[in-house]
């Protein structure tokens, strides 16, 4: 058997106590100064890139659309609209309104809603320490595509425009508070283990109820397909409704970062570094939730979103949360933003639902990012 | 220099005792290493110290009962590394160590440049600084090793609570691990608790020992008087010879039945 036997008894003397007192009086250590400047801040270049993605998307969206207007009457258009400036666009009074009425909301509920499910689905990750949640995975989309389902079928297309969305609201929340119930019931403790195994069961039963329904009224599928497949055209009335819940959720979501990364590490380590680990999870469940229900109750079960940006953002700008968090914000909205541009385009004057596109241009571009970032996986 | 203490803790998981009546002391900068056979509840033993199970009886530091501490205030005097640590793959390794910064951080707030420096001259320390861009799935186990002992570190814990921090570590490497940590705590004047599974460097490096068994203290004292052919032969089942070796520490070698 090999033995290691121990060296002579060490000096001592090459260390200095660790932290404090190893900085001089008055400056600061060697070591200090070569640290890097910024820990996991905000690196400038990736938050800057986003945020120029991001814009730039939204004007190519609202240059473009399947109403003939010249790009440049709309450009002079947006600029008269800022404040203090004043142009002549020479664009029709019914084409200013087109503008404002539809193109415009439509592209800042792209952007919110694109914004909301991957800054939700980043936060699932975190919570669950695994890159492939998403923000469906707690029964959100089943509990909304059921309630919906619901309102449609009873409602019989009267009623106002606030059902459908008060309903897929409710929904989504019903479903991941469900999950979480009987996740906490069966599991003990609230390991992300059994969460998961309540998501997958409560998604099943409502998908389940769901299909009976909906196979009780074929006469409504089209309208109920539609509602899943997504839409963001809903607006200002539905840009009003979910900016509140997106401003909250999105906050909290943000500040909770750094809490994300501790919680990386581990339950046991995130708890023996004085961190309220059952709590950090809870708070990010249910803001990631809010932001999710917000998103599906004006837009649908757009699909890929949550997944698909952080996982890119995390490929481009590193991993930690208080990065991918925000970064996936701005880039979840451009992205959607994008994919909406192609949905009423490109069959112009008909429209692809937006979910088809999502998935049908996230995937490629997905796997050219995975591609082209290729590296070693642990 | 802090002084560990634990009264009568016991430990139930579910309807299973794993630990009772467990009661020792540790002397301010010394190192105690428990060891025991697989499944006698060693890491249990360290991870209900660290205030991660729940428990029974009494832990002290310095005469402070942990039980009254806040989680944030117990994180600033017990620092602990788990067996198998998650490493993100994609978290550097200054971001990492730095987490260690967690009990002096505002909740939600952002790190001082206080709690960066800290964390630079760490990862000097260890010989880690060239190292500190570099994410956590790109390093080799003994780096690994020392990375999360930069972790510990950096929360300025005066207490080091280590669960097999050689496991699956070359012979080389086990070695620097564990000169690494004498050399701190003698440094530092940290008071450190491990478990170590190889018997004959648990009795090279700990100043005392604690034998784990049937749930409770089978025996402790000295590497000399814990380390002995019937006691290894009884709680190990396994057959052992002990010879003295450098400055009367006890070697442990298997013999062939």
């Amino acid at each position: 058997m090999t033995r290691l036997s121990r060296p002579s008894a060490p000096s001592g003397d090459k260390d200095a106590p660790v932290g404090g007192e190893i900085v001089p009086p008055g400056g600061r250590s060697v070591a200090a100064r070569r640290a890097p400047r910024r820990a996991a801040g905000l690196g400038l270049a990736p938050a800057s890139a986003a945020c120029f993605f991001l814009l730039a998307s939204m004007l190519a969206a609202l240059l473009a659309g399947a109403a003939d207007m010249a790009p440049g009457k709309v450009a002079l258009q947006l600029l008269d609209w800022l404040p203090f400036v004043s142009l002549d666009s020479g664009l029709a009074p019914v084409e200013r309104a087109l503008l404002f009425e539809l193109r415009l909301p439509r592209v800042l509920l792209a952007a919110i809603v694109g914004g909301l499910l991957a800054c939700a689905g980043a936060g699932y990750q975190g919570v669950f320490r695994n890159p492939l949640a998403d923000p469906y995975l707690l029964g959100a989309a089943a509990g909304a595509g059921l309630t919906t389902t619901a309102a449609i079928v009873f409602m019989k297309g009267d009623g106002s425009a606030l059902v459908v969305p008060v309903a897929a609201f409710a929904g989504a929340v019903g479903g991941v508070l469900l999950a979480y119930a009987l996740g906490n019931v069966a599991g003990r403790g609230g390991g992300t283990a059994t969460l998961v195994l309540a998501g997958v069961a409560v998604t099943s039963f409502l998908s389940a109820v769901q299909t009976f329904l909906q196979q009780l009224n074929v006469e409504e599928l089209q309208r109920i397909y539609s509602w899943i497949l997504g839409n963001v055209g809903g607006g200002w009335d539905q840009v009003w409704l979910v900016a509140p819940y997106a401003l909250v959720s999105v906050v909290v979501l943000l500040l909770y970062g750094r809490l994300l990364d501790v919680l990386s590490v581990g339950d046991d380590e995130a708890a023996s570094l004085g961190l309220d680990v059952a709590r950090v999870r809870l708070v990010v469940l249910l803001a990631a939730s809010l932001a999710t229900a917000s998103a599906v109750a004006v837009s649908g079960l757009i699909g890929f979103v949550g997944i698909v940006v952080p996982h890119v953002v995390r490929r481009l700008a590193g991993g930690s949360y208080r990065v991918v968090l925000p970064i996936s914000l701005v880039g979840g909205g451009a992205f959607l933003v994008l994919a909406d541009l192609i949905a009423r385009t490109v069959i112009a004057p008909a429209e692809l639902p937006i979910g088809v596109v999502t998935a049908f241009v996230g995937a490629p571009f997905f796997v050219a990012v995975l591609r082209l970032t290729r590296r070693v996986d642990t | 220099m802090s002084r560990v203490e634990v009264r009568d803790l016991a430990v139930v998981l579910g309807t299973r005792t794993v630990l009772s009546g467990v009661d020792f002391e540790v002397g301010g900068g010394d190192w105690l290493a428990v060891i025991g056979a697989n499944g006698a509840g060693k890491s249990t033993l360290l991870r209900a110290l660290a205030g991660l199970l729940p428990h029974s009886g009494e832990v002290l530091v310095d005469g402070v009962p942990l039980r009254r501490l806040k989680p944030r205030q117990r994180a600033r005097l017990l620092a602990y590394a788990p067996q198998t640590p998650a490493l993100p793959a994609d978290m550097t390794v200054f971001d990492y160590a730095l987490l260690g910064r967690t009990p002096y951080i505002p909740h939600l707030g952002r790190e001082s440049r206080g709690d960066r420096e800290v964390t630079a001259s760490v990862l000097e320390r260890l010989d880690l600084s060239s190292f500190a861009s570099r994410a956590l799935g790109h390093l080799s186990g003994g780096e690994r090793q020392r990375v999360v002992l930069a972790r510990a570190l950096t929360q300025q814990a005066p207490v080091l609570l280590l669960d097999e921090p050689t496991t699956a570590l070359d012979l080389g490497h086990q070695q620097h691990v564990l000169e690494l940590v004498d050399r701190l705590r003698l440094a530092d004047g940290l008071t450190v608790v491990t478990t170590l599974h190889d018997l004959s460097l648990a009795g090279q490096y700990a100043d005392s020992m604690m034998l784990v068994a049937g749930g409770g203290t089978a025996a402790s004292g000295t590497p000399a008087e814990v380390l002995t052919e019937e006691l290894i032969g009884r709680h190990f089942d396994a057959r052992v010879r002990v010879a003295t070796g450098v400055a009367g520490r006890p070697e442990v070698h298997l013999e062939r039945p």
